[in-house]
């Protein structure tokens, strides 16, 4: 190799290649730092009601999801991955879902975001041959894993304290979560009116996920990434949109008798709390795991909407985003096949 | 009419067999590898499953209820569920030799899966209406068929996927299957029956 570069040097060569010869200027690693990038006010915001708890355990899983994707990628024989950022953006879509109180030394309680991070990266990802080929978001399946195996201390949220030296936080339910136990009456009775409710929810002031919390955060980066036309509107709007719709269809109740009644729900607390913003904007819109023509995108926005609703209106969850996405994404392939276009002209050839 | 949308929705998705009660794996896994094949399994297995519920729900009712002998179901039933398919496997082959080419390999298979014995004992054990009996069996027929066609359409996807090789082909299903398990834990508490 060496001998015909020094031969060919100071002679025009024209160079045989195949395509593409024309390249963009996006490059995974661009995208995927970028959409880090634009996570970062929803972190800040959420470092500063939940304090350097918060800031800890997105470390801890940013650090230990780029550690075991060098250490398993090398394993299996892909070694080098690290620099696309995208074991980066796991660790960081998966510790901000976590909620702050896991960062606590007695119970022991380190090891759980470790844990998930293990799950997110080998298992969800680099087990199905790395990025690009994964079915499900690793972040939200590492996220899932603990759900599961620790629900205690996963739904023991701390309320914002915006105060970063009080040691002992007092823990609280997330606004979600008193909605579904006690209904719609104690949420009044804490945020006194509806407006002030919209208010804490919009700004972040409430308990939850670390990087959930704040929805005006999430908007300012998600806007971005629409800006820069690294994800389009199809998913996160379908999605927003029929949460918004179902929710004021079915999501009202007589306050005396507990009794469905229809078209007086109330969508504008639906969509600004939980983890919904996030989901809609960062993790539905994964490129691998979700479908790739626009209708099938939509449909895949309408399905994660309908089965958010459906978990957090009739299910067994407070919260239902997260297993939202990740249903959907079961059927992302499928959804796909059902709508690709026909070639012009192309006929089912009988056997 | 309620109750019976609520039982249909409970079998095939909240208590859904293969994700949720682990049965019926061998016919999920050796079926799913291509869609063609999926959909003719789903397709037999659910016509398979409401006749066989129907049957067996026939023969507790008025033939072992009555002579107290409650105790030889399990017996009982896959005698029934083996008669009849061996039947409609013979039947269609004189009958209907273009579909029994399609599906016909489907049926020899679908005799010893678990899921059709489950159901019937489910019926027998939560005391349910013949009408109750047939629909849970057409959810779970249509759960399983659901199961089948996410499973097939992602493994045919997986086919191009650099998946490292002491993992490919049965046991990525394997892991495949636990993944879309946990994502069908959301569903629990939908519905309680």
């Amino acid at each position: 190799m060496a001998a015909i570069s020094e031969k060919a040097k100071g002679q025009q060569r024209l160079i045989v290649s195949v395509s593409p010869h024309i390249r963009s200027e996006v490059t995974v690693s661009k995208i995927m730092w970028t959409v880090s990038a634009s996570l970062l006010p929803a972190l800040v915001m959420g470092v500063y009601f939940f304090g350097p708890k918060a800031l800890g355990i997105v470390a801890l899983c940013v650090v230990s999801s780029v550690v075991f994707e060098h250490l398993i990628g090398k394993a299996i024989g892909k070694p080098g991955t690290i620099s696309d950022g995208s074991a980066f953006l796991t660790g960081l879509l998966l510790g901000m879902n976590l909620p702050a109180s896991l960062w606590s030394i007695n119970p022991f309680m380190l090891h759980v975001p470790i844990l998930g991070s293990l799950f997110a990266i080998v298992i969800t990802k680099l087990l199905f041959g790395g990025l690009g080929y994964n079915i499900f978001n690793p972040a939200l399946m590492g996220r899932a894993f603990l759900l599961v195996s620790w629900p205690r201390a996963m739904t023991t949220w701390l309320a914002p304290t915006a105060t970063f030296v009080g040691l002992d936080a007092k823990t609280t339910a997330t606004p979600l979560g008193i909605l579904k136990e006690e209904g719609v009456g104690k949420l009044m009775e804490i945020f006194g009116t509806k407006g002030n409710l919209y208010l804490h929810l919009l700004i972040g002031d409430r308990a939850g996920s670390i990087g959930e919390v704040s929805v005006l955060a999430l908007l300012i980066g998600g806007l971005f990434l629409l800006y820069k036309k690294y994800i389009t509107w199809h998913i996160p709007i379908s999605f927003l949109a029929t949460v918004g719709v179902v929710v004021w269809i079915f999501g009202g109740k007589d306050p005396a008798t507990g009794h469905l009644v229809l078209f007086t729900g109330d969508p504008v607390m639906h969509l600004l709390s939980g983890g919904l913003m996030l989901g809609a904007f960062f993790m539905a819109t994964d490129y691998v795991t979700g479908p790739q023509l626009r209708s099938a995108q939509v449909i895949f926005g309408i399905g994660c909407g309908l089965i958010t609703c459906l978990i957090r209106l009739l299910g067994g969850f407070p919260e239902g985003v997260m297993f939202a996405i990740l249903l959907m994404n079961c059927f992302a392939p499928l959804i796909d096949r059902a709508v690709k276009s026909k070639p012009f002209g192309f006929r089912e050839v009988k056997a | 009419m309620g109750k019976l949308l609520e039982l249909v929705i409970a079998a095939s998705l909240v208590n859904n067999f293969v994700f949720t009660r682990y049965l019926g794996l061998c016919i999920f896994f050796g079926v799913s590898k291509k869609m063609d094949t999926a959909v003719g399994m789903s397709v037999t297995f659910i016509s398979v499953m409401v006749i066989s519920s129907s049957l067996s729900w026939v023969a507790y009712h008025f033939v072992m209820a009555p002579y107290h002998l409650e105790f030889l179901k399990i017996l009982v039933f896959i005698v029934i569920i083996a008669a009849f398919v061996q039947a409609a496997d013979t039947m269609m082959r004189k009958v209907a030799p273009a579909l029994y080419y399609k599906l016909g390999i489907y049926l020899a298979l679908i005799t010893t899966n678990c899921i059709i014995l489950a159901v019937p004992l489910i019926n027998a054990d939560s005391g349910y209406s013949f009408i109750d009996s047939i629909v849970f069996g057409f959810g779970s027929g249509l759960g399983f068929a659901l199961a089948l066609v996410i499973m097939a359409s992602i493994r045919e996807k997986l086919e191009v996927a650099d998946v490292p090789k002491p993992f490919r082909g049965l046991p990525i299903a394997f892991v495949l299957t636990g993944l879309i398990a946990l994502a069908f834990i959301g569903f629990s508490g939908l519905i309680t029956l």
